[in-house]
């Protein structure tokens, strides 16, 4: 289980610019990093950031070894109605995160 | 009377310190990129040009920490569904690869601002390019100063 930290609020007025917060444990690995023996550490990080809005892609993000570890992204999007925000992380290794949100628009 | 004087001393000593870093710090500083940083950046926008402007990136301008770099992306757009931002490149000219983190964003985020931490492996300049829908690039380039490096060891230098 992969801790994963959302930060958003829970009612927002329709057409409502609103903040989204996330964070996930991830080493990020860059694999430009070695061992003291000389032994090259294989590259290990998340790729691919995307938030739906029910169902509808709002949000995306490309990662690279450059993004510190545990990556944080900060993002907003428009309150459109009812419903649940789903964000999803994946990478190297077949890592995958998924943590939903729901928002209540007024 | 003694404690003036010794106000003033430190004022002036200040002032002059802050005169000696002016110039370094408005002008724009150039240091020989490490990687391929101007290549990605053409293949990307093609034969378009990247005009100055309407981009603003945020970092602090020293960091005492590679390993761990707020940055803050903004574009000015009205972002509605004719006019808007359709991505933010950030590139590096001295991290071991210059691609850093790429934006995808639409009408829907309603405002164009976005935040990560990323990695710094030296003192260089970081740039952000924004993608608009009509197909014009724009960027905005900050020259940072990093006291501890990301990566150190791995510097290819």
């Amino acid at each position: 289980m992969t801790n994963v930290r959302i930060d958003l609020p829970k009612a927002a007025k329709r057409g409502e610019v609103i903040e989204i917060k996330t964070l996930v444990a991830h080493s990020m690995e860059t694999g430009f990093r070695r061992t003291y023996l000389g032994v090259p550490i294989p590259r290990d990080i998340i790729t691919t950031f995307v938030c739906a809005y029910n169902g509808v892609e709002v949000f995306r993000a490309e990662l690279h070894p450059s993004i510190a570890a545990n990556p944080y992204i900060q993002f907003t999007t428009v309150a459109t109605e009812n419903g649940t925000l789903e964000f999803k992380w994946s990478g190297d290794n077949g890592f995958t995160a998924t943590e939903t949100a729901r928002i209540a628009v007024t | 009377m003694k404690h003036s004087s010794r106000r003033k001393f430190l004022t002036a000593a200040g002032g002059i310190a802050a005169a000696a870093l002016a110039p370094a710090a408005t002008a724009q500083m150039t240091r020989t990129p490490l990687n391929n940083m101007p290549e990605v950046i053409s293949k990307l926008v093609g034969s378009k040009t990247i005009s100055k402007g309407k981009v603003k990136l945020g970092v602090p301008p020293l960091v005492e920490n590679g390993f761990l770099v707020p940055l803050t992306v903004s574009v000015d757009s009205p972002m509605t569904e004719a006019d808007h931002v359709k991505a933010i490149h950030v590139f590096t000219e001295r991290n071991p690869l210059p691609e850093m983190v790429t934006f995808r964003l639409g009408p829907r985020a309603g405002r164009a601002s976005v935040a990560t931490r990323v990695r710094m492996a030296d003192t260089q300049n970081v740039t952000a390019i924004a993608e608009m829908s009509d197909g014009s690039f724009w960027s905005d380039t900050v020259f940072l100063i990093v006291t501890l490096a990301a990566c150190l060891e791995e510097l290819p230098t």
